[in-house]
């Protein structure tokens, strides 16, 4: 399985990831092995969003700390810019933090609550530019915190003073401090209300205008993920089932598991929601143990060669 | 919906407020509407909005200290919960008024075999005896289409997926066929398919119990498919309320309007992208609510009046018998005015 984009030299090329965590048995045996990920890949190309979408426990947050070694596959390689990243020094890897971030779900407990969020944001620069002069610094986190749309003087200031969707912005400033050229967001909006997530897209969206920024969007919303992603990836049991450009995956979803979870969306508009709820017979699932490879069915939409049960 | 049918419930000018220490927060001003019965009233709100405080505050559940309620009425059926003693409050909960919340692993008791769990409110309210009790937890398990119920009805919480755990607390809210269910972000939770399997169910109970839901969340789009009636809930206040097509389709206050159009259109594609409309700033602090509109600060068609005083909530003019909304701007006429400058 190789579904690799054809135009563009990848930035980040993933293949045949796998997770697997030893189940110790109650008597201290050797126990069996949970497949939390197994045998995934995709690219994601400079400037791209792919989205990741699946369940709970159907490995996508498994997936975005394996891509970015904070824990590293069982199996696979992740490359990134051609570099496997398996293969380097400590140290090289170190350097190459600069370059790959996180945003999580959870702003509140990303934040340390006796630091000042200047100093927060700060931090990469003290770890990976140790000579940057002090004023040098500050106009650094002044123009960060200004980017992400905060008062500059706010640096101040502690995370308790700030909301949710600031918060997360705090976060967003600090990723984007050493000129990263990806981000993995795991669920960076699922714990905003809903009046500030779109606050939060679009600032990922101008963020990726201006700076190119690539980004894995790991999100069980199905509805932001095809407004900001360009290729989706749904993932099922650990598996890729189905990978294309967003417009494809929601106007022509193959896989069957893709067709039961874009056919329980529900819709903002109670005359369509109200037919869709007499229709919703749910799709029957397929069965687990039969994903297979992807197979191309249309250019640059790959498949999940399924039997259904 | 709801003018020929009795009033169930009757929600008079409610106020809670929570003792800390930067002061009182004042989570719920002045909140009052009915529910008929039979109706399913959906009550969209972000955090902060009091539409759970205000539930649980006239189930008797909020903690007291540090909650207060500082004022109001809510008749269930003629009788003012707010004053009845425990015991007697105790009756009703999870007997006419059944509840569901969004956690179900810790609403339920992990100590505790499910059975146990759905057979205590069926002594306590129905009065069965063990066997009977027992009888009537696997049917309610079976209606809430738990398989092999019969086995699974002495396992643990922990034994069921998070989906069945919240089939399990359904059940459990529906184990005394109440008048009313409430349901608190009950699907929030789960994964997109099993919130619309849970959905799927109530709707067919509701059909056959014929109770009455206040449906709670913050997602427009169950809303649009269960409720008959709407309510937008903002800063401890109702900012609009009426029939679920009138609100979708005419909103008159422009937070409703700004969540409508914050949310990406699942059938546009790349093409036809645009920039997603944000509502800029963020939720009052409600240690200090503000003294007008609360979302005035975030109204691009706030006028001066409603930074100082709050609007009540009223028919809005032209719209559907009913549909109310709390608002010194006119809404329709802003947005004509936008249709015709484009």
């Amino acid at each position: 399985m190789k579904p690799e984009p054809a135009d563009r030299y990848p930035l980040l090329s993933v293949r045949n990831l796998s997770k697997h965590y030893p189940l110790r048995s109650w008597w201290g045996g050797k126990g069996s092995v949970f497949r939390a990920v197994q045998d995934v890949s995709f690219d994601i190309r400079p400037g791209e969003t792919l989205g990741l979408v699946g369940e709970s426990g159907s490995g996508k947050s498994t997936i975005g700390r394996a891509v970015t070694m904070l824990n590293p596959p069982s199996a696979g390689t992740v490359a990134f810019e051609g570099t496997d990243l398996a293969k380097l020094s400590a140290g090289e890897m170190r350097r190459m933090r600069a370059r790959i971030q996180m945003v999580f779900q959870d702003p509140y407990a990303a934040l340390n609550p006796r630091m000042s969020i200047g100093d927060y944001v700060a931090e990469p620069f003290r770890l990976h530019r140790p000579g940057m002069a002090r004023a040098e610094r500050r106009d650094e986190v002044e123009g960060l915190l200004a980017r992400v749309g905060l008062d500059p003087r706010f640096a101040q200031r502690y995370p308790h003073q700030f909301s949710g969707g600031q918060r997360q912005r705090i976060c967003i400033a600090r990723a984007i401090a050493l000129k990263p050229s990806f981000i993995v967001a795991d669920e960076p909006i699922a714990a905003l209300d809903v009046s500030i997530q779109a606050q939060v897209v679009n600032l990922l969206q101008d963020l990726q205008d201006e700076l190119g920024i690539s980004y894995l969007f790991i999100s069980h919303d199905l509805r932001m993920v095809r407004y900001l992603c360009q290729r989706v990836a749904v993932l099922w049991h650990g598996r890729v089932v189905e990978l294309a450009e967003a417009d494809a995956l929601y106007e022509d979803p193959r896989h069957p598991y893709t067709r039961r979870l874009l056919s329980a969306v529900p819709v903002p508009n109670p005359v369509e929601e109200r037919a869709r709820l007499r229709a919703a017979a749910l799709l029957p699932p397929a069965d687990p143990d039969a994903i297979g490879g992807l197979v191309e069915v249309a250019p640059g939409h790959w498949v999940a060669d399924t039997r259904y049960s | 919906m709801g003018q020929d049918r009795e009033i169930l419930l009757d929600v008079r000018d409610l106020a809670v407020a929570f003792d800390s220490e930067g002061g009182a927060v004042h989570a719920v001003n002045g909140v009052s509407y009915t529910l008929a019965e039979g109706e399913t009233l959906g009550i969209v709100g972000e955090s902060g909005s009091g539409k759970s405080v205000h539930v649980l505050a006239m189930l008797g559940l909020i903690p007291r200290p540090p909650g207060r309620i500082t004022g109001g009425q809510v008749l269930f059926q003629g009788r003012d919960l707010l004053g009845l003693p425990e015991r007697e409050l105790r009756k009703i909960r999870g007997g006419q008024i059944g509840f569901v919340f969004q956690d179900p692993m810790s609403s339920l008791n992990p100590g505790m075999t499910v059975a146990a769990q759905i057979i205590e409110p069926l002594r306590i309210h129905l009065g069965l005896d063990g066997r009977a009790a027992r009888a009537r937890a696997k049917d309610l398990l079976d209606l809430v289409r738990i398989p092999n119920a019969g086995a699974r009805l002495d396992q643990y919480p922990h034994e069921f997926s998070g989906g069945q755990r919240q089939r399990v607390m359904i059940a459990i809210g529906l184990s005394c066929r109440p008048k009313l269910l409430i349901a608190d972000e009950a699907t929030t939770a789960l994964d997109v398919t099993v919130q619309a399997e849970i959905i799927a169910l109530v709707q067919e109970l509701k059909r056959e119990i014929g109770m009455a839901i206040v449906w709670i969340t913050h997602d427009l789009g169950v809303v649009a498919g269960i409720a008959d009636t709407v309510q937008v809930m903002y800063a401890g206040r109702i900012l609009e309320r009426g029939p679920v097509d009138d609100i979708f389709r005419d909103p008159r206050s422009a937070y409703t309007l700004g969540l409508l159009r914050s949310l990406p259109d699942l059938s546009r594609g790349r093409a036809g992208r645009r920039r997603l409309h944000q509502i800029e700033g963020a939720p009052p602090d409600m240690r200090h609510p503000p003294p007008g509109d609360p979302f005035a600060a975030r109204n691009i068609y706030a006028t001066a009046r409603c930074l100082t005083e709050a609007p009540p909530l009223a028919q809005a003019p032209g719209a559907a018998p009913g549909h109310l909304v709390a608002a010194w701007y006119d809404l329709p006429a802003h947005l004509a005015a936008e249709e015709a400058a484009r």
